[in-house]
């Protein structure tokens, strides 16, 4: 039976936090709200207890989710989320820890913490909500800024080139790769889902809208608008293998990218040395 | 009663004993000169315990790292010098935030930058008390023999336990390298202390609430207690604030958590001092060369005292006034350009006068430089 509006909205309920005041910090329409849904339905349906969820967040907008969650939640410095986050799954590897993480955070403050989380393939589940911009901060240039995107920092258009997170983080071993935007709803549960389940290091990007900055400042309108391109320029993994780099550009190829179920996992392999090494 | 079990360990090694015997069970950290035989020793010894070793991409990741395993539950440590101390500042400060225990050992070069690598000095004592922006207390303690690095370190965890804070260890590069022959302490020759736990059902529970002695129980991630953490100035509930009383409340509680119960965190060595004309005022591997100059100046009929100072951070500003008021004159030796001895000043009456002993070339300063001055300054 198919969940009713009812239902969902009850589901999202029971995981915010009772003690918090709301509204969020995010603008109305951001897609923030709509990846925190899908999270908190996912977990639901997994049957997750909250006691044993870590979530985990740097900083900007996107790391204030997890503050509004019934989870333990870790709200840490600049980029280090995911150097915090390995320090909770490794000291307690029964926990399914997540990470939120937005663009900026992740990758250019964030980076080197980014890559090597990768390597190891620590079973992490990274969920990077993509807006292409700094939202906290005012709509600076971000690594995800496209190429001629303007921004409070590139008034003249972006001459940088921009990081494909997904490219990235397969290159340094993440084990399952995945995009998804705010626009696909059912397909992001679906990814989300497949990454927490996964054993080993997982992406998540989703793109989402900051129409507040990087909408207005590059006329791509309000929010329904931006949900609307994302939806014309989202291209099925299936398709995107028929069109070449030219007919790409510009367009977001969702769904799983990688997965290897057959590398180990970093907790589990120091649980065999300390096995051994025990005697 | 049964001869202890004897080592020859580095002060490094000691440390990695010390930090064993407090119970540590996590170590993240990244290879520098001249801390390095620590991580060396945590991953040897670690997973024989049970307990995880991790070598992360940098030192911001390493204290990163144990932060998060300190709020699962781990008594987490990790050791470093002056470069990635410098690191390290940022989550120092996140740390003293939330109020989370770890010990940070700093085996100290010369500096400043990468300095003098495989030197010794003690530049970063200012650091390790205001070296991350903001307000806060600190507390840091130096040792003096490879005896003592394993005895700190057990102090440093205890310290960090009791009042849910950072604790630095301050090694220098003579210290951590130096190797003695140290008794190996038994189950029950030291105080253990363990963070103290909420007892309050999980609905009724404040993660920062104000107790009698300003530090709130801690929860392990996982235990029911599903609080926030974070580094923005917050409320008991861990929620961020931009309230003025509920940021005035939060920094005080950050402060007078150490500064009400310092007399806890107090250690100094006073040898001498009722009669001494001159007392010399040292901390770490230059404490040695003070003692024995003062030994040799007795012998020669100079009424000569010591104050060795082990806890450096909360100064111990009274104990200061107090040992120095009969003397004419004191000598703060240190091996850098003048740090502790500004603190010494601030309470130094001004009818004695204050003499220093620095070095800031990496070499260590001698009983016989302490000579010379002495013979200098009576």
């Amino acid at each position: 039976m198919a969940t009713t509006e009812k239902q969902k909205s009850d589901i999202t309920h029971k995981y915010l936090r009772p003690q918090k005041s709301f509204p969020s910090v995010w603008c109305p329409g951001c897609g923030n709200g709509i990846v925190m849904g899908a999270f908190v339905r996912v977990v639901d349906k997994l049957g997750y207890s909250k006691d044993e969820v870590a979530m985990v967040s740097g900083i900007g907008c996107t790391s204030r989710l997890p503050v509004y969650l019934d989870f333990n939640s870790l709200h840490t410095t600049h980029g280090r989320a995911l150097a915090f986050a390995t320090g909770v799954k490794f000291g307690q590897p029964k926990m399914k820890v997540v990470v939120i993480t937005g663009d900026g955070d992740a990758l250019a403050i964030g980076g080197n913490h980014f890559i090597h989380a990768c390597r190891r393939n620590i079973d992490i589940t990274c969920i990077l909500i993509n807006n292409h911009t700094y939202g906290m901060t005012g709509g600076q240039g971000s690594p995800t800024t496209p190429e001629d995107a303007i921004s409070t920092t590139t008034p003249y258009g972006n001459v940088e080139k921009h990081f494909d997170p997904c490219d990235l983080a397969m290159a340094a071993g993440a084990t399952y790769v995945a995009r998804g935007t705010v626009t696909h709803y059912p397909q992001m549960e679906k990814i989300i889902s497949a990454g927490l389940e996964h054993e080993g290091f997982s992406l998540i990007e989703i793109i989402s809208n900051c129409h507040t900055y990087y909408g207005r400042l590059n006329r791509k309108g309000d929010a329904p608008a931006m949900l609307e391109q994302f939806k014309e320029n989202a291209i099925t993994t299936g398709k995107a293998k028929k069109m070449d780099e030219q007919e790409l550009v510009g367009k977001y190829v969702i769904g799983k990218l990688h997965e290897d179920n057959v590398k180990s996992e970093f907790c589990c392999e120091y649980q065999k040395l300390i096995d051994h090494q025990k005697g | 009663m049964a001869n202890k079990k004897k080592k020859l360990l580095q002060g490094n090694g000691a440390c990695v004993e010390g930090a064993i015997y407090a119970g540590m069970t996590f170590y993240a950290g990244y290879p520098i000169t001249p801390s390095t035989e620590i991580a060396e020793g945590c991953a040897k010894i670690l997973p024989k315990l049970g307990g995880r070793f991790i070598q992360m991409e940098d030192e911001i990741a390493s204290i990163a790292a144990i932060i998060g395993a300190s709020i699962t539950g781990h008594k987490a440590f990790t050791g470093t010098s002056g470069p990635g101390y410098s690191l390290m500042s940022e989550s120092l400060g996140y740390a003293y935030m939330t109020e989370t225990p770890i010990v940070v050992v700093n085996v100290q070069r010369g500096g400043p930058s990468t300095g003098l690598p495989t030197k010794v000095g003690q530049a970063d004592t200012m650091q390790a008390r205001w070296g991350t922006h903001g307000d806060y207390n600190a507390i840091a303690i130096a040792p003096s023999t490879v005896g003592e690095c394993l005895t700190e370190t057990i102090r440093a965890f205890n310290l960090a336990e009791r009042f849910r804070t950072p604790v630095t260890v301050l090694l220098d590069e003579v210290m951590g390298h130096m190797r003695e022959i140290i008794e190996l302490p038994e189950k029950g020759d030291h105080e253990v202390f363990d963070r103290v736990k909420p007892t309050a059902k999980p609905e009724d529970f404040e993660a920062f609430e104000m107790t009698d002695n300003l530090v709130s129980p801690m929860p392990s991630y996982g235990e029911g207690y599903r609080y926030n953490v974070t580094g923005l100035t917050h409320d008991v509930h861990g929620f961020s604030t931009n309230r003025t009383d509920e940021t005035i409340m939060k920094l005080d509680k950050l402060y007078n958590k150490i500064e009400h119960f310092k007399d806890e965190i107090f250690k100094s060595r006073v040898e001498l001092v009722d009669d001494a004309d001159v007392i010399f005022i040292s901390y770490g591997t230059v404490s040695r060369a003070a003692l024995q100059a003062m030994q040799i100046a007795r012998k020669a009929g100079a009424k000569v005292g010591s104050i060795q100072l082990y806890t450096i951070w909360p100064f111990d500003y009274e104990m200061i006034k107090r040992a120095t008021k009969n003397c004419k004159k004191v000598i703060v030796a240190e091996m850098n350009m003048g740090q502790i001895c500004h603190e010494v000043q601030k309470v130094l009456d001004p009818s004695i006068k204050l003499e220093t002993v620095q070095r800031y070339d990496g070499e260590i300063i001698t009983p016989m430089e302490l000579l010379e001055k002495l013979e200098e300054v009576l």
